[in-house]
């Protein structure tokens, strides 16, 4: 399986179509509006009791920037700090590679099955997927993890994988499913959510300790110790973290940082922007193997899987500094109102709209750059100052690129654009325009505002009334009252601005 | 102050009533109102749609013809934001230098309405009387690109007769989008009702904004539901006048 093939789910129809579906659930409109409408206003208030918030998000941006800059080097400092403190490094240039890479190194332990810790890389490259097919059996651990996988379901949100579902929903999954994959649920199960909570305790607590092997994510890694830091809320990431006696972790190439000290400002600025709280309530690290304390043994695989390509990308690689926090998914009105599903990607929301098309290649996403409308909030949210509108008009750019090259003939809203194009480069043209769609549209008005509309517009026009062109431009108001040169014209207004 | 007037595409075929109303508004304030008859449009269209070598003629055009004048005002402050955030991307990327310099020049001359009123004319009651019930919707260009602030609310607060209510959740995106209320009609639509929802909620008799596109896609949802709010543009509103009718 390719990396593009799980970064796209395959078989995802493009943007609007998957975003009808999820407009037409209002539970799936409702869960989510009240989930982020939470989120978002936690993350304003502890966001603002910092004095330093907009330097802290200043310094992230710069160090994220150098790091990127510098990529190589710092990765190489990562592979020989962690090698010395008794890990073992593997690189893995696509999906394939670190889905064989892993495969191997569960099946040399003589195991079948692994505990997992929340990663995104690792639904990127779909290395669940990849590992049944070798015979072994991942369970994840992460609690909106397992109700995702219980239910056999996609994740819909970076932080909150389980955002679209309700209380119900989950104790309907946990009924159904527990028993299939270890522990059922218990009898009477309720929608509370101390129960809820319960019953996946006992489920999972049989798991952590029956295994023998763990595969993690990453949140960090600093490139002077060596040190791989997993941040999270439950405490389930930190069993996975200790327990077993072979622990692998998935990273993508863009988590390193320089140095120790720099987790000093991400441990301050992811917290809040994610979960709105002042602090993760774990916060795991370790480095390498210790003695008599942990796995036995450790291995990072460093995931490219289109990274490096996005980095070429001197607009674009700006997203690689995602540190995952959600922010932008969270202010996002389209995504409030569709879900991550309609993304069609592990990456939902506004940060997944600029990574996915770039990780899989623009023409194997061209839908999502248009998914926005541009509105700005996302980029004001996001802790690291991604630029994420000048990115998706950037992408938009290489998408028209990509169907200008692949197609035969321009599609029509090319051929639309470029007489768009024709009429805007001449106020001649543009004012014939003018006296043209003035005349023709008030032969289909009525009071004033034109209903049905043809064609591209009809979608405009099934909800919304249209108004009827000028009588009179401006510019031909200006001409017939005004002096007609170029400006310097001192009589007054005539008439009042009003319609 | 010798002003200049970039109505933009949409106001001049849509809207020549807000040219008008700016005219109207600048005058009575004192300074000297052109419009340059070579103007046509910022090419956000093209470039928002990922049709970039396309504006370079536009970027190029708007240079010229804007080129010298103590400021240029326009009544969209997505438009402004085209100018001020994407014509120098334009021009570097496709242009020459001649045409960077060129925009390099013009660019600090241009100012969206309530921008130039406030801190270039240095006014925030411009005499203005308006006696019925506004709300006013921060339009996403104007507040993330622009940064105007509570400029807008400012002018609007001093009118006369103006009762001014508070949209509730004001500052999120309406929908329109430009060519995103084409291509994903289905979000944009559900972002719609929300607004229109909000806008009913506060039992305005106009929603007033400073970009008729984002009025447009408004008003023309509540138009079609027959509400019977109207929409307005700012500079209409500022440009009101006791005795007038409305």
């Amino acid at each position: 399986m390719s990396g593009a093939d799980n970064v796209v789910w395959l078989g995802t129809p493009a943007f609007p179509e998957a975003a009808r579906t999820a407009l037409a659930d209002p539970q799936l409109r409702a869960n989510l509006r009240r989930a982020t409408a939470t989120i978002r206003d936690r993350r304003l208030a502890v966001a603002a009791e910092l004095e330093d918030w907009e330097e802290l998000r200043e310094t992230a941006a710069t160090i994220k920037r150098h790091t990127l800059r510098h990529l190589d080097h710092h990765l190489l400092r990562l592979e020989k700090a962690v090698t010395a403190a008794g890990g073992v490094v593997h690189w893995a240039a696509d999906a394939a590679e670190a889905n064989r890479i892993v495969t191997c190194l569960v099946k040399a332990t003589g195991e079948s099955e692994v505990v997992k810790v929340k990663s995104m890389a690792t639904q990127e490259i779909g290395l669940n997927e990849a590992l049944a097919d070798a015979g072994i059996r991942a369970y994840e651990t992460d609690l909106a993890e397992l109700i995702v996988q219980l239910g056999g379901d996609r994740p819909s949100h970076i932080l909150v994988p389980a955002i679209h579902r309700n209380r119900s929903e989950i104790r309907e999954i946990f009924r159904r499913e527990m028993g299939e994959w270890g522990a059922p649920a218990p009898e009477g199960l309720t929608t509370e959510p101390r129960d809820l909570a319960e019953a996946a305790r006992l489920h999972l607590r049989e798991k952590f300790l029956r295994a023998k092997v763990a595969v993690s994510g990453a949140n960090f890694a600093t490139a002077d110790t060596g040190t791989v830091v997993v941040v999270e809320s439950e405490g389930n990431g930190r069993m996975c973290l200790t327990l077993p006696e072979t622990l692998i972790t998935v990273m993508g190439i863009e988590k390193v940082l320089p140095s120790f000290a720099d987790l000093d400002v991400f441990l301050q600025l992811l917290p809040r922007s994610s979960t709105g709280e002042r602090m993760n309530p774990y916060t795991s690290l370790w480095t390498g193997i210790t003695d008599g304390d942990g796995p036995r043994n450790f291995h990072l695989v460093l995931l490219d899987n289109g990274r490096t390509a996005t980095l070429a990308d001197e607009v674009g690689r700006q997203a690689l500094a995602c540190i995952r926090c959600s922010a932008c998914l969270n202010v996002c009105p389209v995504y409030e109102r569709t879900g991550g599903h309609a993304y069609g990607s592990v990456y939902p929301g506004p940060i997944g709209a600029v990574l996915t098309p770039q990780l899989v290649g623009v023409e194997n996403a061209a839908s999502l750059p248009f998914a926005s409308t541009l509105c700005g909030a996302c980029y004001d949210a996001c802790p690291v100052k991604i630029n994420i509108p000048e990115v998706l008009v950037h992408l938009r750019a290489e998408a028209v690129e990509a169907e200008r090259r692949d197609r035969l003939l321009p599609t029509s809203e090319a051929i639309v654009m470029k007489a768009a194009a024709a009429v805007l480069n001449s106020p001649r043209r543009l004012a014939a325009v003018q006296r043209l769609a003035a005349f023709g549209s008030r032969l289909v008005a009525r009071d004033g505002r034109i209903g049905a509309l043809p064609g591209p517009f009809a979608r405009w026009s099934a909800t919304r009334d249209t108004p009827v062109p000028a009588r009179e431009s401006l510019r031909a108001w200006w001409l017939r009252t005004r002096t007609p040169t170029n400006g310097d014209s001192r009589t007054t207004a005539e008439g009042k601005g009003r319609r | 102050m010798r002003i200049a007037l970039f109505i933009t595409c949409f106001n001049d075929t849509m809207f020549p009533g807000t040219g008008r109303a700016v005219t109207t508004l600048l005058e009575r304030l004192g300074h000297t109102v052109e419009f340059p008859t070579g103007q046509t449009c910022c090419g956000q269209l093209h470039f928002n749609t990922g049709y970039r070598p396309e504006p370079l003629p536009m970027v190029r055009r708007f240079a010229e013809t804007f080129a010298g004048y103590d400021a240029v005002v326009a009544p969209s402050g997505s438009c402004v934001g085209m100018v001020r955030d994407h014509h120098r991307v334009v021009a570097a990327q496709y242009g020459d230098a001649a045409l960077a310099e060129a925009v390099e020049q013009v660019v600090p001359t241009v100012y969206e309405l309530s921008e130039l009123l406030v801190d270039v004319l240095g006014v925030t009651d411009v005499g203005a009387h308006f006696p019925h019930r506004v709300t006013y919707h921060p339009t996403c260009h104007s507040l993330r690109m622009l940064r105007v602030g509570d400029r807008p609310l400012r002018l609007l607060r001093a009118v006369k007769g103006i009762d001014l209510v508070e949209l509730p959740d004001a500052e999120s995106c309406c929908g329109f989008g430009g060519t995103f209320a084409l291509k994903n009609s289905d979000v944009s639509n559900a972002m719609l009702a929300d607004k229109m929802r909000h806008v009913q909620d506060t039992g305005a008799e106009f929603l007033c904004a400073g970009d008729n596109s984002c009025l447009t896609h408004i008003g023309g949802g509540l138009s079609r539901l027959r509400t019977g709010v109207g929409t307005m543009h700012l500079a209409e509103i500022l440009a009101a006048t006791e005795g007038d009718v409305r």
